[in-house]
């Protein structure tokens, strides 16, 4: 039996977990080793670390921080956040990360993707997409993602999404799907998708556009934003078709645990770990 | 000393830091006269099998590895670790592999995604002391590609489009197809079963 993977995910500023809506409003939510520890005893499948910081220092104690938690950690680490050059990667890959989660910067230079895939293996690279559904192919309703149906859509009009960076803040243009493609084409392991929609809402996942990038692709798409309760698990694994979903706050606030989520995922047919 | 082959590819500071993890001392090694001075020697993980088999000549380590090997070293081999121990792979079609393990490494074709990313269970077929300990059924963590037919060596499978050997053991020869390193607590169990080897 193959597993679909739950992965817990760090929010790192200045050395410290973070927590917080939208990246505002952030509060202390502890220690990233002790975090990541307590996630791995509860059944971990793999983590990820984003570091938020935004000014030098803060990215100095990353590396440490990524030592630190790497020591004792024996299932994969990946850690993106401001990873914008082949130096940043092989820096992070070679502290203890597994995996290096790309965002921005493969779309502002793509060729990032294949030489750290050349170098390190395509395993070694995430390919980060944060979506946003195009206005004209039918907004989600927050109310129709909650009760598990597809959005609305206009007739003949498949939806779209729209890839952003900077955390959501600029447009670029790029279709979500071709650019997946693209980026599997260059040599991307796994895409970690974010919606940019659901994120932050605790309203569920984007099983939608989640589906969308997961059947069209060979590689395995890790679904993100939205996650409020451990049945959003269980639709986006069969509805979004997701390999893998990630979540942070539904976590750290201790709603669930990983073992209380997977038990649930499991009463429902979804073949997980535990 | 447990020597950590680097052949210029290869998860070797994730396998020196589970070592370490284990109270054991490893290093790495890329000469030949250390790999011939170690005590048991293990074979990290990912790459290209064209690109370590090269890489092992360039360094010439692949004679004294075949001679360990042959005066029964204990070795470990970890996911192209494994492979490396068959006549050839589909990865790099003309370049021979070790030999040790009758038959061809083969890519995975069919409906699932590729590469073979995340826990997938392994099911016993021999009993075996790599995997001493290890409940059957267990969850590992594999990232691969290519995979390595069932020999009358395998002392475990694993079913994923196709079945596949999971663990190899022949005497002083145990192989991997997962990563113990990334298995949790379950590859711990693996690794100090042969670190007490």
């Amino acid at each position: 039996m193959f597993a679909k993977r739950i992965i817990p995910c760090l929010d790192c500023k200045n050395g410290r977990v973070v927590k917080g809506i939208h990246f505002v409003n952030l509060r202390d939510a502890g220690d990233p080793g002790e975090l990541a520890e307590m996630y791995n005893r509860e059944g971990a499948d793999e983590l990820v670390m984003l570091d938020i910081s935004a000014s030098r220092e803060g990215r100095a104690t990353l590396m440490e921080t990524v030592r630190r938690v790497a020591r004792r950690l024996f299932i994969p680490l990946t850690v993106g956040g401001g990873v914008r050059t082949f130096e940043d990667a092989q820096r992070l890959l070679s502290t203890g990360a597994d995996k290096v989660a790309v965002n921005t910067a493969a779309v502002e230079s793509p060729n990032l993707i294949s030489e750290i895939a050349e170098n390190y293996g395509r395993q070694a690279i995430v390919v980060a997409i944060d979506a946003r559904r195009r206005r004209e192919s039918g907004m989600a309703s927050q109310a129709a993602l909650t009760d598990g149906t597809p959005p609305p859509r206009q007739r003949g009009a498949a939806a779209q999404w729209e890839v952003v960076t900077y955390g959501g803040t600029k447009p670029t243009g790029l279709d979500a799907l071709d650019w997946a493609r693209r980026v599997e084409e260059s040599g991307a392991g796994e895409i970690l998708l974010t919606s940019m929609d659901t994120d932050g809402t605790q309203a569920g996942f984007d099983c939608e556009l989640t589906a969308a990038l997961a059947c069209a692709l060979h590689i395995p798409v890790i679904a993100s934003g939205g996650a409020g309760n451990a049945q959003h698990f269980v639709e986006v694994f069969r509805r979004g078709c997701a390999d893998a979903a990630l979540a942070a706050s539904i976590f750290h606030y201790e709603t669930h645990t990983i073992r209380s989520l997977k038990e649930h995922l499991r009463a429902h047919g979804v073949p997980v770990r535990i | 000393m447990i020597a950590v082959l680097d052949y210029g590819g290869g998860n070797v500071g994730s396998v020196l830091k589970a070592v370490e993890y284990l109270g054991k001392s490893a290093q790495k090694v890329d000469q030949p006269a250390a790999l011939t001075a170690a005590e048991k020697i293990i074979f990290p993980g990912q790459g290209h099998f064209g690109a370590m088999m090269k890489g092992l000549e360039e360094r010439s380590l692949l004679a004294p590895l075949r001679e360990a090997l042959a005066a029964g070293k204990p070795f470990l081999g970890i996911c192209l670790g494994l492979q490396a121990l068959f006549e050839s792979s589909e990865e790099a079609p003309g370049v021979a592999g070790l030999g040790i393990l009758p038959g061809r490494v083969a890519r995975f074709q069919g409906v699932f995604k590729v590469p073979h990313i995340g826990w997938s269970q392994i099911e016993f077929r021999a009993k075996s002391q790599l995997l001493r300990g290890v409940p059957d059924g267990s969850f590992v963590y594999f990232c691969h590609s290519y995979y390595g037919p069932i020999t009358p060596e395998a002392c475990a499978v694993t079913e994923y489009g196709q079945t596949f050997s999971a663990g190899v053991e022949n005497k002083n020869i145990w192989a991997v197809q997962f990563h113990p390193e990334k298995s949790g607590e379950v590859g711990l169990k693996v690794l100090s079963n042969f670190l007490s080897f």
